[in-house]
């Protein structure tokens, strides 16, 4: 036992279980492991794929092969071995044909389980659904309202097929296979994943969210998303995920380009839950992915808000690049590590346009042994007069095992330009903890509600059913971290 | 007898402050603390309410028939003891509302009862809030965070008056508070003084054992209570000070 009393509190943390760590039973289409040209086209091929896409891909990799994995964010991140994991696994479809709405109903249970109806007549909410398990995608909910309005919503796999011009224009453009190592890998690779384009001047009715799942073992997740809203078209977007407990790590790789043209404006959230690995730090996903927008319009406006509380490892800094000019960044974060988790993340906006605007609120929570970091970057370039960036970091540490870190870089290439930055860093107060158990609060459900707290101004931009998952989702997530 | 301490010993960080102090309160009675700064008024609060770092070397609190050390500082409170803080904290981001339904909620999740329906719960704050006169509403006001020194007290009479305690502790509540508010809170403690609960009021001002009326008045020093009187021993005290208290 510690002596200091202080920290016999802090150090009681970490019992709960992930609630999301089951295996569905289900047969899955492989391809063999390993990575090479000839499985590059495998892949292509069962997914039916045009020929520029299987060219998009080999380029992809020939590139990819060129790089190395990057070691400059605050991550002990292991040299993976890629010959080892498995690119391409899917649920099998069952033998007699079914109606072509039909779902198996084994995956319909899956996906109950985890709280994600696909019965368009059970929903209430004005949401529809994207399914992703492994490398498919199960079902698109709604898409007959969408389709009315003129909205495309359906997997990536889907839009090559029925929308190819569309999707050919816009992969690729906001963020280029050259990006990173992460970002050509997941152009070699990349499986499923949504896609969605919200036409001229439409708000889109409903909105949409992806769920993305693993199951299969030892097999990586390479998703691919890509949002477009078109001159004055409004959009909401959310993406869950969660996968099961397993020993070995496992990777995701995913990619995100969002696009908003000409007073277009589109909303992401994510709510980030993939497997952190249990109490020792043995198991978890490795969350390593690429997120950008362009406000490539006037008047456009990007944000993003995430909740991040899964994964063994987090490399993440989804980012806006303001090109149209009075656009709009803006990125709001509350990532929670716990137990042996790390997390390097944070944002980048790069003003181009004048008169562009960002606003950066990001708040780490870091609790057991884990190492939480922001990294931001805040470019203005010589031509984006009259720029303005406000950045708030905020870090709460409970406990001292753990480590909060703050990098945050500025490039100013505009005189005119204002740039704010604020950051603090605190630690949960004693005196906050007890005044809760005075009035008879239990000291985890005290630390949930002061976490909370904390963070209401990011959870507070989260679409509603969203930010109560949020809210129940941070308080499990430091659930055992004090005592 | 609701709350008998007995030959407390109390030690912060191996320094004793507490050195053997004996308090015995029935239901229905309201008990005066006072005593020069430093004396350990805050102490035994913090003591009886379980607080960490305060190590009970010696001695016994008897509560209900129990002897609480040991006890969990929640454990005490959904057992009925509450204090109104000296120095309230602020929690920002959490609203007053929620912070008290989970209050509330704990307590009765603790008495085995289900969580209040939230119209039940929004009637308890209005008739709460009509008691101290706090009339704003509170859904968006964040735990004392940007009340003033008298707003943060008024507050936890507030919270007193919607957790219904056994035992209520004031430490100073009447300290910060104008005319107006003191009455207030005087009025407040009073509609929920019954036969059934008492009160033990530390504070350094006669002023508010006007509106309060105490059945005792113990004066503290040096980590023990050396006097015990009716209420007029307060007036006295008021007259002369502490200095000859200091001789006992
Ligand atoms: N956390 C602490 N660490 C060290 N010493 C402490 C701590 N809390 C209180 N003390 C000391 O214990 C003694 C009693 O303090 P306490 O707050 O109980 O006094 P009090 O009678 O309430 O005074 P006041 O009338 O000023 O409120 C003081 O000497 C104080 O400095
Ligand atoms: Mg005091």
């Amino acid at each position: 036992m510690d002596s200091n009393p202080k920290n016999n509190i802090i150090s009681e943390v970490t019992n709960k279980d992930y609630e999301y760590g089951f295996v569905t039973d289900i047969e899955t289409d492989f391809v063999p492991k390993g990575l090479n040209e000839d499985i590059i086209r495998l892949i292509s091929k069962k997914k039916e794929e045009p020929e520029w896409l299987l060219e998009f891909r080999l380029k992809a990799f020939r590139h990819w092969q060129t790089l190395k994995q990057p070691n400059w964010a605050h991550l002990d991140l292991p040299e993976i071995d890629y010959q080892d994991i498995i690119y391409y696994a899917a649920p099998r479809k069952r033998q007699q044909k079914q109606s072509l709405d039909e779902v198996d109903p084994e995956l319909l249970a899956t996906f109950d389980k985890l709280g994600i109806s696909l019965d368009e007549q059970k929903k209430l909410s004005g949401v529809a659904v994207d399914a992703v398990m492994d490398s498919t995608s199960v079902k698109t909910t709604f898409q007959e309202t969408l389709s009315k309005h003129g909205v495309i919503f359906m997997s990536f796999s889907e839009a090559v097929k029925q929308h190819p011009d569309l999707v050919r224009k816009y992969l690729g453009k906001v963020v280029p296979y050259t990006d990173n190592f992460f970002a050509a890998l997941n152009s070699s690779v990349f499986s499923d994943g949504s896609f969605c384009y919200i036409p001229k001047g439409v708000r889109c009715p409903l909105e949409l969210s992806t769920y993305f799942r693993i199951n299969a073992a030892n097999t990586g997740q390479f998703e691919r998303t890509l949002i477009v809203a078109d001159e004055g078209a409004y959009v909401s977007y959310m993406e869950g995920c969660t996968a099961p407990q397993r020993d070995e790590n496992q990777l995701h790789a995913a990619i995100v380009e969002i696009i908003a043209e000409t007073d277009a404006e589109v909303k992401y959230s994510t709510v980030q839950n993939w497997y952190p690995g249990d109490k020792e730090g043995k198991g978890g996903v490795y969350n390593l992915v690429t997120k950008r927008g362009l406000c490539r319009g006037d008047r456009s406006k990007i944000s993003w808000t995430q909740v991040e509380t899964g994964s063994a490892i987090t490399w993440k800094y989804p980012g806006c690049v303001l090109m149209g000019d009075h656009s709009v960044g803006e990125f709001y974060s509350v990532a929670v590590t716990n137990n042996y988790q790390q997390a390097d993340t944070g944002t980048k906006m790069i003003h181009l346009g004048k008169n562009t605007r960002s606003t950066i609120i990001s708040k780490g929570i870091s609790a057991g042994h884990s190492q939480n970091g922001y990294r931001g970057l805040v470019r203005v370039a010589a031509k984006a007069e009259n720029a303005r960036n406000y950045s708030q970091c905020d870090s709460l540490l409970l406990g001292d095992k753990c480590g909060a870190h703050t990098w945050p870089y500025v490039e100013c290439g505009n005189e005119s330009s204002i740039l704010e930055h604020e950051a603090t860093t605190s630690k949960i107060s004693e005196d906050q903890l007890f005044y809760c158990q005075q009035r008879g609060i239990p000291t985890e459900k005290a630390i949930g509600l002061i976490v909370n707290g904390y963070a209401k101004d990011v959870l507070n931009k989260l679409p509603m059913e969203f930010a109560v998952e949020a809210q129940k989702l941070l308080s499990i997530t430091l659930e055992g971290s004090v005592g | 007898m609701l709350l008998n301490i007995k030959n407390l010993h109390v030690s912060i960080g191996g320094k004793e402050i507490l050195k053997g102090l004996n308090l015995g309160v029935n239901e229905g009675e309201v008990h005066a603390i006072m005593g020069p700064n430093g004396t350990g008024k805050s102490t035994l609060a913090a003591a009886i309410t379980g607080r960490e770092g305060y190590e009970i070397t010696e001695g016994e609190i008897w509560y209900k028939g129990k002897n609480i050390v040991g006890m969990s500082p929640e454990d005490r409170a959904n057992e009925g003891i509450f204090l109104s803080f000296q120095y309230p904290v602020e929690i920002p981001g959490v609203s007053i509302q929620n912070f008290m339904r989970t209050a509330v909620n704990s307590k009765r999740e603790y008495q085995g009862l289900p969580p209040m329906s939230t119209m039940e719960f929004m009637k308890m704050m209005k008739e709460k809030q009509a008691m101290v006169e706090i009339t704003e509403k509170l859904q968006n006001r964040f735990v004392n965070v940007g009340y003033s020194g008298g707003e943060k007290k008024k507050n936890e009479i507030f919270q007193m008056a919607m957790l219904e305690p056994s035992l209520a502790i004031l430490d100073e509540t009447d300290s910060g508070l104008d005319i107006d508010a003191l009455r207030i809170v005087a009025h407040g403690v009073n509609q929920l003084h019954s036969a059934e609960n008492a009160f033990v009021v530390i504070t350094h001002y006669q002023r508010l054992l006007d509106y309060i009326v105490p059945d005792f008045v113990h004066v503290m020093y040096d980590g023990r209570i050396v006097k015990t009187g009716g209420k007029t021993l307060a007036l006295e005290l008021e007259e002369k000070g502490y200095e000859w208290i200091k001789e006992l």
